[in-house]
C-alpha cells in the first residue's frame, strides 16, 4: 500500500475533496444558507491553530522536553478566556471598520498610517514564510518516511530534484485552491466562507487522525495506558523524561513559554484572520472560548503516550518528529499510517490555506497598493476599471508567497527542526501584540510609538533567535553564538547582556518586549497624535461603548458623481451599484448632488474592504474636499452617549425613588386618615364622657332648683353627688389635657433620681382609704429597697394609684385581692400590680392601652361603665414611655388575673446620693 | 437594569477564572507538583491536563449557562 501512486492518488484525492466542500460551502453562502453560521465551525476554523507543527512536533518536542510542549495550547487557552472580552473587541472594530487584515487594523488604529502598515505587512512576511516552509517540510518529510520506512527519510531528499519534491506539487496545488477561494471576492473583509468550511473539516480530520494514532499505541501496542507507564517506571532513562527538569529554562522558560504562545495566539496573522476577519457572529466567541481549548487538549491528549512510547522502541522509531507515523508503520500497518500522513497534510495544508490567504492581503494591500497610488503616473492616467488588478496583485501574491515558502525550505529547511521554525515565528509575531493590544486599551498611544516599537521589537527579535538560526545553519560564524559579535562577551544572541542560560525564546521574548513597549510607552507619552490619528484611538479603545453608532465621520464635501466614479474604478461596477443601492431611501442618483455624509463613509469602508483603511482613505481624500470629523467630534460623540447612558440611570433611579415615596405618601395617608377616624371617635367618646357627668349634675341641680322643700339629708346627697360628679369632670379635664400634652410632646415631666420603693409606699398610703371602702385586700412585696430610678415623682404616683385603682376595679368582686410587687429585673426595675379578677384576654392586652377602650367582661353582668374615664392606661403608658421605660399586661402569677408591669431602667449609681436622700425625706415628710 | 448587573457578575467570574488559571499553569504551583514523589514519570503531565481540563469546564459553564441571555 505503501507505493508513490497510491499514496499521492489519497494525497491529491483529499485536496479534491477539499475543493469540493470549499465549493459547496460558497455555494451555501450566496444561497444563503452559510455552513459556517454555527459556533462549532467557528471554533473548528479557529483550530487551524494546530497545525502540521501540532501534528507532528508536538510528540518530537515531548519526547526531547517534556512537558512543554503543552505552553504552546495553554497559551491560547488563557487568550481564550479573554475572548469575550479582548477578541469581542476586535471583532467589533474590525467589523465596523471593514479591516481585511491584522496590518490593517494596527495600520487603523494608528491613525491609518501606511508606513505602519507596511511595516506589519513586511514583518509578518519575515516572520511567517519559515513557518509555511515548515509546513511544506512536513508534507516532505512525511511522505519520505511514509515511502522509505525502514530506513530513514532524511538521506533521500537532498539527492532529489525540485521537481520531484511533492512538497512543490502540494504547494502549487494550494496556490490554485487558494486562488480559487481566496480571491472570489474583491474585497478582503467579506468572509471566505467555502473556505472557512474547508479549514473546519480539516480540523475534524486531523483530530481523528491523530486520536486514532493514540488509541492504536496506548491500546494495541501497549495493552492500555496503565502497562505503558509501568514499562516507563521500569525504564530508568525515561524516569524524569516529563519533569520541569527536561523543560528548557526551568521554571522561567516555563513561563516565557506561556507569554509567548498567548501573545502569538492573538498576533499570528492566520489566528487574526479565522478568529476576527472570517468570524460571521460576535456570540460564536462565547462557544468557541472553550470548545477550541477543548479541541486542543482532545489532540494532545496522546501526545506523551506516543512520545513515551516511541522512546521506549529506540532506534526502530526513528526521529521523534515521526513518531505518529513510525509507530503504525513499525507494527507493520499500511492503512493507519496513510490516515496519519492525511491528518499531516490537513494540519499543513490547513495553515497553508489560511496564512496565505492573510499574508497576500496585506502584501496586496498594505504594500502594492499604497506603492501603485504613490505613483502618479498610475493613479492618473489609468482610465477604466482597476478591480481587475487587484485581484491580481492579490493572486501574484499568493503565488509569490507559496514559493517563497517553498524556497526556503528546499535552501534552509533542514537545518532547523520544525520546533524551532515554528517558535521563531511565533516570537516575531508576538512582536505585533504591544501595538495591538495596548493600542486597543490605551487611546494615548500614538503612531511614533507604535512604529518605533515595533521596529525596535523586531531587531532584537532578529538578533536574538533570527540570527543565531543562520548561525546555527552555517551561514553565519558558529562564534557569533559562543563569543558574541567581534568577541564581546555580553552582547551574545542568546546572552544578550550577560542574561545567559535562559531559554532561548523567553530570552528574546524578554528583550524584544522590553524594548518594544518600552518605546511605545516612552515615545507615545512624548508625541503628539495627529487629528485622525485621535479620531481612530477613541474610535478603537471606545469600540465597546454601548450605542457608538457608525456615525459619519466625515464633513467634508463631494459629488455623487465623483464617488460613483471612484469606486467603480477600484471596485468594479456590481460593488458600487450595492454601495449605493444601500443608500436609505434616496434611490435617485444624481451626479451632481452633494454625496451625504453617510456615502461617504460607506464608500469608504467598501473600499477598505477591498484596499485596506490606509489606501480607501487616500484614495476617498483624493476626491472630497475638506476634513474628515476631529477627535473633538467623536469625543462629544463619545461623551454625549455616556451623558444619555449617565441621564438614563439617573431616571431610572429617580422613578425608583418616587415609587418609593408614592409608597409611602400612600401609607402615611391611611394612616392620616385612620388617625383622623380615631379623633372623631375620640371627639365622640370624650363629649359622652363628658356629657354623663354634666348631665348627671344639671339633673341634680335642677332638682335641687325646683322642689325647694327637699329634706336636708337628701338636699345634702344631692350636692355630694353634684360634687363627685364635678370632681370626675375635672379629672376627666385634667387627664385629656394630660393626654393632649403627651401626644403633642409638650408634656413637662422633671426627672429626677428618685426611690421607687418610698413611692411604691406612698402610692398605697394614698389609695388605702379607697381599697378599705372596697374590702380590697392588698399584698405588698417590695424585693428591692432601695429602687433608685430617675423618674418624675409626681407622675408617677399618678401611674401606680391608677394600676392600683385599675387593679382594685377589676378584682374579683366577692374576695377582692390586688397585690403589689417590687423588685430588680437585671437593670431595671419592675412594678408589677396584680389582681385576682378575670384576667386579660391575650388579644386585648395591647388594646387596653386603647382610649377609652373597654374591657368585655365575658359572663359578668353588665354593672354600668366601668369607673373611670379610661384614659388612665393611655397616659401612664404615655408616661413610662416617657421616662424610658415600658408599661405592659400579663398573666398574674399570684393571684391569677390581670398584672400590669411597669419596668425603668435603674438610676446610674453616682446619681443615687444626695438627690435620693433629698427625695426620700421630701416623701417620707 | 437587571441583565447589565448579571453581566458585571460574569465579567467578574471571567476575570477570578483567568486569575485561577493563571495560578494553576505558572510556576510556584507547577514546581510544588513537579517535586511530588512519584512512580512512573510524575504528576505534572497529569497535573496539567486536569487542572486543564478543570479550566474549560469551568469556562464552559460559565458562558454557557445563562445561556439565553
Amino acid at each position: 500500500m505503501r507505493t508513490d501512486p497510491i499514496i499521492l492518488g489519497t494525497a491529491f484525492g483529499y485536496l479534491a475533496l477539499l475543493f469540493v466542500v470549499a465549493a459547496w460551502g460558497d455555494r451555501r453562502a450566496e444561497q444563503g444558507r452559510s455552513l459556517i453560521g454555527s459556533p462549532t465551525v467557528y471554533a473548528l476554523s479557529i483550530a487551524v491553530y494546530c497545525t502540521a507543527w501540532t501534528f507532528y512536533g508536538s510528540v518530537g518536542r515531548a519526547a526531547e522536553h517534556g512537558p512543554s510542549f503543552l505552553l504552546i495550547y495553554l497559551g491560547p487557552t488563557l487568550a481564550m478566556l479573554l475572548a469575550p472580552s479582548v477578541i469581542r473587541k476586535m471583532v467589533r472594530i474590525a467589523a465596523r471598520q471593514r479591516i481585511t487584515s491584522i496590518a490593517d487594523f494596527i495600520s487603523a488604529r494608528y491613525g491609518k498610517n501606511t508606513t505602519l502598515g507596511a511595516l506589519v505587512a513586511l514583518m509578518a512576511l519575515i516572520s511567517i514564510t519559515p513557518y509555511i516552509a515548515l509546513q511544506l517540510k512536513a508534507i516532505t518529510v512525511s511522505h519520505a518516511v511514509l515511502i522509505n520506512y525502514p530506513h530513514t527519510a532524511d538521506t533521500t531528499l537532498i539527492d532529489e530534484r525540485f521537481w520531484m519534491d511533492k512538497s512543490l506539487w502540494i504547494a502549487l496545488v494550494l496556490a490554485v485552491f487558494i486562488i480559487l477561494f481566496g480571491t472570489r471576492h474583491l474585497d478582503a473583509s467579506e468572509r471566505h466562507e467555502g473556505m472557512v468550511a474547508a479549514i473546519a473539516l480539516e480540523s475534524l480530520v486531523k483530530l481523528v487522525a491523530f486520536m486514532a494514532v493514540g488509541i492504536f499505541v496506548v491500546f494495541v501496542m501497549f495493552e492500555g495506558p496503565a502497562a505503558l507507564f509501568a514499562e516507563v517506571a521500569a525504564t530508568p532513562a525515561l524516569m524524569n523524561s516529563m519533569s520541569l527538569d527536561s523543560v528548557p529554562g526551568g521554571a522561567t522558560g516555563w513561563v516565557g513559554m506561556l507569554a509567548l504562545a498567548f501573545l502569538a495566539f492573538l498576533t499570528l496573522p492566520r489566528q487574526f484572520q479565522v478568529l476576527v476577519v472570517e468570524n460571521v457572529d460576535e456570540q460564536h466567541l462565547t462557544r468557541a472560548s472553550w470548545l477550541f481549548p477543548l479541541y486542543m487538549l482532545l489532540i494532545n491528549l496522546f501526545v506523551i503516550p506516543i512520545a513515551l512510547a516511541g522512546l521506549l522502541l529506540g532506534v526502530s522509531a526513528g526521529d521523534p518528529d515521526s513518531f505518529v507515523l513510525t509507530l503504525p508503520l513499525s507494527a507493520g500497518l499500511e492503512g493507519l499510517p496513510l490516515l496519519v500522513f492525511i491528518g499531516g497534510l490537513s494540519a499543513a495544508t490547513g495553515m497553508v490555506i489560511v496564512e496565505t490567504i492573510a499574508l497576500s492581503t496585506m502584501v496586496s494591500n498594505q504594500l502594492v497598493m499604497p506603492l501603485l497610488l504613490r505613483s502618479k503616473r498610475l493613479h492618473l492616467s489609468t482610465k477604466g476599471e482597476l478591480a481587475g488588478w487587484l485581484l491580481g496583485i492579490r493572486r501574484i501574491a499568493i503565488v509569490l508567497i507559496l514559493l517563497l515558502g517553498y524556497l526556503y525550505h528546499a535552501l534552509i529547511g533542514d537545518s532547523y527542526s520544525l520546533v524551532t521554525i515554528g517558535l521563531v515565528s511565533f516570537a516575531g509575531a508576538a512582536q505585533f501584540a504591544p501595538a495591538l493590544l495596548i493600542g486597543l486599551y490605551w487611546r494615548g498611544a500614538t503612531r511614533q510609538g507604535a512604529t518605533l516599537g515595533l521596529i525596535a521589537g523586531f531587531l532584537v527579535w532578529c538578533y536574538t533567535l533570527l540570527l543565531p538560526g543562520f548561525a546555527q545553519s552555517g551561514w553565519l560564524s558558529a562564534t557569533l553564538l559562543t563569543e558574541g559579535p567581534w568577541g564581546i562577551a555580553w552582547l551574545m544572541p542568546y546572552g544578550l547582556f550577560g542574561l545567559e542560560n535562559w531559554d532561548i525564546y523567553s530570552h528574546s521574548l524578554l528583550w524584544s518586549m522590553l524594548a518594544n513597549i518600552g518605546l511605545l510607552v516612552g515615545v507615545s507619552l512624548f508625541t503628539r497624535p495627529s487629528p485622525l490619528e485621535q479620531t481612530q484611538a477613541a474610535l478603537f479603545t471606545e469600540a465597546m461603548h454601548p450605542n457608538l453608532q457608525t456615525t459619519s465621520l466625515w464633513r467634508g464635501q463631494t459629488t455623487q458623481g465623483a464617488l460613483k466614479e471612484l469606486l467603480i474604478r477600484y471596485l468594479g461596477v456590481q460593488t458600487t451599484q450595492r454601495v449605493f443601492r444601500h443608500n436609505g431611501n434616496k434611490h435617485t442618483f444624481v451626479p451632481d448632488e452633494t454625496a451625504p455624509p453617510e456615502l461617504i463613509t460607506r464608500s469608504e469602508q467598501a473600499l477598505a474592504g477591498a484596499l485596506g483603511s490606509a489606501s480607501a482613505r487616500v484614495l476617498i481624500n483624493s476626491v472630497v474636499r475638506g476634513e474628515a470629523l476631529d477627535i473633538e467630534a467623536i469625543l462629544s460623540i463619545l461623551d454625549t452617549t455616556s451623558q444619555t447612558i449617565e441621564y438614563n440611570r439617573r431616571l431610572e433611579q429617580k422613578s425608583q425613588e418616587l415609587a418609593q415615596i408614592g409608597e409611602e405618601l400612600r401609607s402615611a395617608n391611611e394612616r392620616l386618615r385612620e388617625l383622623d377616624r380615631l379623633k372623631d371617635e375620640f371627639v365622640a367618646m370624650v363629649s359622652h364622657e363628658l356629657r354623663t357627668p354634666l348631665t348627671s349634675i344639671r339633673a341634680f341641680a335642677e332638682i335641687l332648683r325646683d322642689s325647694g322643700q327637699l329634706p336636708d339629708e337628701k338636699r345634702k346627697h344631692f350636692l355630694g353627688v353634684i360634687v363627685h360628679e364635678s370632681q370626675r369632670l375635672s379629672r376627666l379635664i385634667e387627664e385629656i389635657l394630660d393626654l393632649a400634652r403627651l401626644e403633642s410632646g409638650r408634656l413637662t415631666l422633671n426627672p429626677k433620681p428618685l426611690d421607687l420603693a418610698t413611692l411604691a409606699r406612698h402610692s398605697i398610703n394614698a389609695i388605702a382609704h379607697l381599697h378599705e371602702e372596697h374590702g380590697i385586700a392588698l399584698e405588698v412585696t417590695i424585693e428591692a429597697d432601695p429602687a433608685m430610678v430617675i423618674g418624675d415623682h409626681d407622675r408617677l404616683e399618678q401611674v401606680i394609684i391608677n394600676l392600683l385603682d385599675n387593679a382594685g376595679k377589676f378584682a374579683d368582686r366577692q374576695q377582692p385581692k390586688v397585690r403589689l410587687a417590687l423588685y430588680r429585673h437585671r437593670r431595671h426595675f419592675r412594678l408589677s400590680v396584680e389582681d385576682n379578677g378575670p384576667g386579660i384576654g391575650i388579644e386585648e392586652r395591647e388594646r387596653v392601652f386603647e382610649k377609652f377602650h373597654q374591657i368585655q367582661q365575658d359572663g359578668d353582668i353588665p354593672q354600668g361603665r366601668p369607673k373611670g374615664s379610661g384614659l388612665g392606661l393611655p397616659i401612664s403608658r404615655g408616661i413610662i414611655a416617657h421616662l424610658g421605660g415600658r408599661l405592659w399586661v400579663e398573666d398574674a402569677k399570684h393571684l391569677g388575673g390581670a398584672c400590669l408591669t411597669l419596668e425603668l431602667p435603674a438610676a446610674p449609681d453616682d446619681s443615687s446620693g444626695k438627690d435620693s436622700h433629698l427625695i426620700k425625706d421630701d416623701s417620707s415628710a | 437594569m437587571k441583565p447589565s448587573g448579571a453581566q458585571s457578575r460574569k465579567a467578574e467570574r471571567l476575570i477570578a477564572l483567568v486569575a485561577v488559571t493563571l495560578l494553576l499553569f505558572c510556576p510556584p504551583l507547577i514546581i510544588v507538583v513537579d517535586r511530588l514523589p512519584s512512580l512512573s514519570v510524575g504528576w505534572l503531565p497529569l497535573y496539567l491536563f486536569i487542572a486543564w481540563a478543570v479550566v474549560i469546564g469551568l469556562t464552559a459553564w460559565l458562558m454557557e449557562h445563562r445561556a439565553g441571555r
